[in-house]
């Protein structure tokens, strides 16, 4: 009998191979979706971390009440020591001493009269030190168009629309202009090693990238610094984890009223950042479920058509003496071979585009410019766990659900009826 | 009309269907029996109520009054289970559009009631062997539905009403697809078997072809018993 069922399931390509490519279809979306709103949201996160915000920030209580404006006069003084201690009390954490600071770039001509002018932001990062990962972590280097990285104190990066826009190439010198850190007006020669793309158009208009030693010395701000970022050596955001690191840090008792006194701030206690993270997980979650839901929708009703377009078989297996609850039974558990079929395939074939994205990536910079928020250049999926079994959700429980609803009517109906529709 | 040997008796037999709030009534009191071997036609305009009585005396439907013994059962107090032990065992159907499992080989639909029944792989293969030589249907053995001709087709339905030998088939206009060579082809199948077989034959018909076959004719007409006669004597 199992045999004969099961022959049956195998010969009928609507009942077998057409429902498990449709299971396995929807499943495969389902759980390469979640793999990419993860990657998405996350590599968002990631990249807004790198560049600005850390996984942590510490900053003095009075930098960080107007952190967007950048006031360097409130930066932390003796970052050196500071940054020595966070080494030690932090050792799964990496630090990142940096000064953010708005200027103007200028292009003198062969006189040494202004021909170009613009406003920049200035990043002063550790770009010298060997062993500094800031390269790497801003993507430096492989964002490079022209010329080459800094290798010396005095060198610098621009980004190359605004160099372009200056009329600036490698080799070149340019002035910048800014404040120090007691507000009187400070010039500096840069040499132009290199220039840079970024990918998001807001760092694109107008970066100057520099080593912190050469920003120090041009804005008066020795051993300061703005900010120091941490990192999470597993190269995630992990909310919970750096809230929690926040805490403990401005736990320490003796700092009430000293506005100069470090201040430890998440991701996602800084400015639009923390709405940011809650909307990314809240929306990631609602994306997948509503996915999740429609997914299970359209197998659902897969599940009802399959059991539907069978009254005719069924009648007759019936009108032969078969029992209903035989009946019913066989058609469970077909739809949970087909659900189980097509979820694994699903979910195979699912992590396996996951995987390629996650690996390659996929190039978005042309989609996302003129953005204002920074977004990566390019998507890539993260698997999670999740991702695993998430596909069985819509696949097998919608499926078999779907049946069993559909079953119901063998149920309902008088068997006379069963031939009644059949014979229409 | 025997009275001693029956297979089937129906006393004061009313099926209602419910028809929006009113009840509309396919069957009026009907009082009929049946005796093992015959070759018998329900006969009668479409509507008449053929197929609702046949239904019901293949415990495929229930009375709404009256009763409906078969075979010593009672329809309509038997449990979905008892009826479907009835229908398994001792009834075969066959239907105007064949109703075969198109995927499965014409040997396969012929197995499958043997399948019900538990019957081993060998003695499955001589029962189906057997009822397929009785349509003349051997050489056909390998083919599936859509490869015959719809004699053909309502062949093997024959044979898989046949393959157990139950002791009443109930035929549902089982010519009504076929054209005239292939309906008296049939016939002249079932009218064999039952004669070698002794199974009782119910037809549900309105063509003059079937009916020239019938040794039993009941005439149906709005629900009720209107005419009968005897071609021969059983
Ligand atoms: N399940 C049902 N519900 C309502 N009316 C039905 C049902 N089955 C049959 N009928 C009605 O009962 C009458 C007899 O039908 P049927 O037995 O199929 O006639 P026949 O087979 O003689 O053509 C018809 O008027 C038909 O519309
Ligand atoms: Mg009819």
């Amino acid at each position: 009998m199992i045999k004969f069922l099961l022959k049956g399931l195998w010969r009928d390509k609507s009942r077998s191979r057409l429902p498990i490519l449709i299971v396995s279809l929807g499943v495969m979306l389902t759980v390469w979706l979640h793999a990419y709103i993860t990657g998405f949201m996350g590599d968002t996160i990631e990249m807004n971390a790198r560049f600005s915000h850390g996984h942590v920030k510490v900053m003095t209580r009075a930098y960080a009440e107007d952190m967007n404006q950048l006031p360097n006069d409130l930066a932390i003084t003796g970052a050196d020591s500071l940054l020595a201690a966070l080494k030690t009390s932090y050792p799964g954490m990496e630090w990142a001493p940096r000064i953010q600071f708005g200027g103007l770039v200028d292009a003198p001509d062969n006189m040494g009269e202004t021909r170009a002018q613009g406003p920049a932001l200035g990043l002063g990062i550790d770009l010298l030190s060997p062993g500094s990962r800031e390269d790497e972590r801003l993507n430096l280097s492989r964002s490079l168009v022209r010329g080459r990285m800094p290798d010396q104190a005095g060198e610098a990066l621009l980004s190359d629309e605004f160099a372009v826009k200056l009329g600036v190439n490698p080799g070149d010198d340019v002035t910048l202009i800014g404040s120090t850190m007691n507000g009187s007006m400070a010039m500096y020669n840069f040499t132009i090693a290199g220039t840079l793309s970024f990918g998001a158009s807001i760092m694109d208009r107008g970066t100057l990238v520099a080593d912190l030693q050469d920003v120090r010395a041009a804005l008066d701000m020795h051993d300061a610094a703005g900010e120091i970022l941490g990192f999470s050596k597993s190269g995630f955001y992990e909310d919970g984890d750096s809230r929690e690191m926040a805490l403990t840090f401005n736990a320490n008792p003796g700092n009430e009223g000293d506005e100069y006194a470090p201040l430890m701030k998440s991701l996602s206690q800084q400015g639009n950042m923390g709405q940011y993270v809650n909307i990314t997980s809240t929306w990631s979650q609602y994306i997948s479920l509503i996915f999740i839901l429609a997914m299970s929708l359209v197998l659902w009703n897969a599940g009802l058509l399959g059991g539907l377009r069978r009254y005719g078989e069924i009648g007759i297996r019936l009108a032969m003496g078969e029992e209903k609850g035989h009946v019913y039974r066989s058609m469970l558990i077909e739809s949970v071979f087909i659900g189980l079929a097509g979820s694994v395939l699903g979910t195979i074939f699912g992590l396996f585009l996951a995987y390629l994205i996650q690996k390659y990536g996929i190039n978005i910079s042309g989609m996302m410019q003129g953005a204002s928020v920074m977004f990566p250049s390019s998507i890539r999926a993260r698997i999670t766990p999740v991702d695993f079994y998430i596909g069985f959700i819509p696949g097998l429980i919608s499926t078999v659900l779907g049946t069993m609803l559909s079953g119901i009517g063998i149920y309902k109906r008088q068997t006379a009826r069963l031939f009644k529709e059949l014979e229409a | 009309m025997e009275t001693t040997n029956n297979i089937i008796s129906i006393r004061g037999l009313y099926k209602r269907f419910p028809m929006g709030k009113d009840e509309f009534t396919a069957l009026h009191d009907i009082n009929l029996s049946f005796g093992t071997g015959e070759f018998a036609g329900l006969i009668g305009p479409s509507g008449s109520g053929k197929t609702t009585l046949l239904n019901i005396i293949g415990s495929l439907d229930v009375p709404t009054q009256g009763e409906a013994i078969v075979l010593g059962r009672s329809i309509g107090k038997l449990s979905p289970r008892e009826s479907a032990r009835l229908r398994k065992e001792s009834l075969g159907f066959i239907f105007q559009s064949y109703n075969l499992l198109a995927v499965h080989t014409v040997y396969e639909n012929v197995e499958f009631p043997l399948l019900l029944l538990n019957y081993t792989e060998s003695e499955r293969q001589k029962m189906v062997l057997d009822a397929l030589e009785w349509v003349g249907l051997s050489p056909k053995i390998k083919s599936k539905p859509p490869q015959l001709s719809g004699g053909e087709c309502q062949r093997v339905a024959i044979a898989r009403a046949m393959v157990k030998k139950p002791r009443l088939v109930l035929a549902d206009e089982p010519t009504a697809n076929l054209d005239a060579a292939n309906s008296h082809h049939i016939l002249q199948t079932m009218e064999k078997l039952n004669r070698e077989l002794k199974t009782t034959f119910i037809f549900a018909t309105h063509d003059e072809k079937v009916i020239s076959y019938l040794k039993r004719r009941i005439y149906l007409l709005d629900g009720r018993v209107d005419n009968e006669e005897l071609t021969e004597a059983i």
